[in-house]
């Protein structure tokens, strides 16, 4: 459950979620400035989802929210805590807790992936013969088993994007940070990419923060979705929740139909549009597709295609960039 | 534990204390000094002039054995002259290590932009300078101050107590002057091959910031009759200090405590220089 609030909402509105647990990430006002520049403003929300989607189009501060999450940048207004952390008040708690995975290239060309991996498994604390053991298995769960040893700076950007990852989980993260995971992937290693992002998410063992402008993969991966315009909140959207709620809405193209047909669907409460031999309704309480597949065959009407009609991603992210 | 299973757990062991953290950088960038078998090569080399210091001691206690070879034993002297000449060969060969080693150190994080990698886990930018000024300052302290003090204690051990303990103030300005040395080689390494991400480019950066630096320092003190100039020569201002930590009688241009504020001056503006390339990502403003 997530709970967002305009600017200047009351704090207790955010403190919690309808849970009582705290949230993943709680923002409370926060700004971030660069020079004269505004990068954020204002920022307040409490995130809770399982996988949270940040979505914005360039240079909506998506990258800049996540750096500051991480204590990359400091803020120039208000504040944030993850996991219940201010990041005020110290970050390593926090980062302790946090698998990255940047945007940019970020590996060292000489060395090998195991040895690199290993040694970012170290540096969060691993012991060292441990460390070796969980980059051995992080890469052969992103699926680098086979070129292991061979020097990064020899790696496809498919596969330096897979580095990426497995050094991102080698630690065993409570939250995994992806910025922008499919840049620059070709299609069959997107679908890998999203399928492993999924199976993380499945597993229950991370909460996921995925930033992206690509609406598909926020989509693909996430149950919340939180879009930034401008350095400002522009929409939060529950994606489950929407895709629940748009059951309702039913999109038809039959064969046969007649103004009989259309009246007795209304006359079940329905509200109906037809264009040509589409048709598009909402349904009644209780009413369910079941009923419409009755009427069809009690007027000898064929039912060439039944969608249910939701708003996409893709509406959602327009119409809250048109607000 | 099978590694071939496609799954992923997390992890619920025992972690390694913060305060070790840079002793993880330390290791790996110390290894990848010695896959280079030049840099291996060369810090061998750096064991020949002790090497030599520790035969020419010996001989200066072998009174029967230089009678036979026809050397007289005054020009064996073992003193703080020995000690000061010892200590600048060691000095420049510390120099010529870390213009090889130097670089590698810090330009491969920030020509892939692995920093933030290292900064996005519960590990800190002065950790990471620490992690890595370590290999530089263990790697540099093994040719200076260590074969250094070895040699003290040989000399001590061949010469005696009474002379051992009126001497023992030699050993004090070895570590000394080799600390002193260590940190601005390191600082100054580290700076430039945090601005000149290529590697090859930061060594000969560090090459003329020596030799250059005194040309021009040269230069400025024919040109405006001064003796300013020597602050932009960084082995004559350690020279200086070199001079007055092993009481060597020779005459300098500037004071000693214009050396040490000068070389405070520096390593202050390295670390500066260092830390602002340091981390994460660099915002532009």
């Amino acid at each position: 459950m997530t709970t967002i609030t305009q600017t200047g909402a009351p704090a207790s509105a955010v403190a919690r979620t309808q849970t009582g647990a705290p949230p993943l990430v709680e923002l409370r006002g926060l700004s971030v400035r660069f020079g004269d520049r505004d990068i954020l403003r204002n920022l307040t929300a409490a995130l809770q989802g399982q996988a949270i989607g940040l979505l914005g189009p360039n240079g909506a501060g998506k990258s800049t929210l996540i750096n500051t999450l991480l204590g990359f940048y400091k803020p120039s207004a208000g504040s944030a805590k993850v996991f219940a952390h201010d990041i005020s008040s110290g970050m390593r708690p926090i980062r302790a807790l946090v698998g990255y995975m940047p945007e940019n290239d970020a590996f060292i060309s000489k060395m090998s992936a195991v040895s690199f991996v290993q040694m970012m498994g170290e540096l969060s604390g691993l012991p060292p013969e441990m460390a070796l053991e969980r980059a051995h298995e992080a890469l052969f769960y992103v699926g680098l088993a086979e070129s292991r040893y061979r020097k990064l700076g020899t790696y496809s950007l498919g596969m330096k994007q897979l580095a990426k990852l497995a050094q991102a989980i080698v630690h065993g993260p409570k939250l995994l940070i992806l910025d922008e995971p499919t840049n620059g992937l070709d299609p069959s290693a997107r679908q890998r990419m999203i399928r492993m992002i999924r199976e993380i998410r499945d597993s229950r063992e991370m909460r996921i923060i995925l930033c992206s402008h690509l609406l598909r993969d926020v989509e693909d991966t996430c149950d919340e979705v939180l879009i930034l315009k401008r350095g400002q909140i522009a929409h939060y959207s529950n994606l489950n929740e929407e895709r629940r709620a748009n059951k309702q809405f039913l999109e038809l193209e039959t064969y046969g139909a007649n103004g009989d047909f259309t009246s007795a669907i209304e006359s079940l409460g329905c509200e109906c549009a037809v264009t040509a031999n589409r048709m598009k309704m909402i349904l009644a309480d209780g009413i369910e597709t079941r009923d419409i597949f009755r009427l069809a065959a009690e007027q000898n009407v064929r039912i060439r295609r039944l969608n249910f009609r939701r708003d996409t991603l893709e509406d959602i992210f327009l119409k809250a960039m048109e607000s | 534990m099978a590694v071939y299973r496609r799954s992923y757990k997390p992890y619920a062991g025992t972690l390694t204390p913060e305060w070790s953290r840079f002793l993880v950088l330390f290791r790996y960038s110390r290894r990848s000094v010695f896959r280079s078998k030049v840099q291996t090569g060369l810090f061998v080399i750096c064991f020949f002039f002790p090497l030599a210091c520790l035969i020419l001691i010996y001989l200066a206690h072998s009174a029967s054995f230089l009678a036979k070879i026809g050397i007289p034993a005054q020009i064996l002297s073992i003193d703080s002259k020995f000690f000061f000449r010892f200590m600048s060969v060691q000095g420049a060969l510390a120099f010529l290590l870390t213009a090889f080693v130097g670089p590698g150190l810090v330009s491969p994080d920030l020509a892939n932009g692995a920093l933030p990698l290292f900064f996005c886990r519960p590990f800190s930018r002065s950790e990471y300078v620490l992690g890595k000024s370590a290999v530089l300052a263990v790697l540099l302290s093994e040719i200076t101050w260590i074969p250094g003090v070895i040699l003290f204690v040989m000399q001590a051990s061949l010469a005696g107590a009474s002379w051992a303990w009126s001497n023992l103030w030699i050993a004090g300005s070895l570590i000394l002057s080799s600390l002193l040395w260590i940190a601005v080689l390191s600082l100054l390494a580290m700076a430039l091959s945090a601005w000149v991400k290529w590697r090859i480019v930061a060594g000969a950066l560090l090459l003329a910031v020596m030799f250059f630096g005194a040309g021009f320092g040269q230069a400025v003190n024919a040109v405006l009759r001064t003796d300013f100039g020597y602050f932009f020569n960084l082995p004559y201002l350690m020279g200086t200090v070199w001079i007055a930590l092993f009481q060597v009688d020779m005459e300098q241009a500037i004071s000693i405590t214009q050396a040490w504020v000068a070389i405070l001056v520096y390593c202050t503006v390295c670390l500066w220089l260092l830390l602002r390339k340091v981390r994460a990502y660099e915002v532009i403003r």
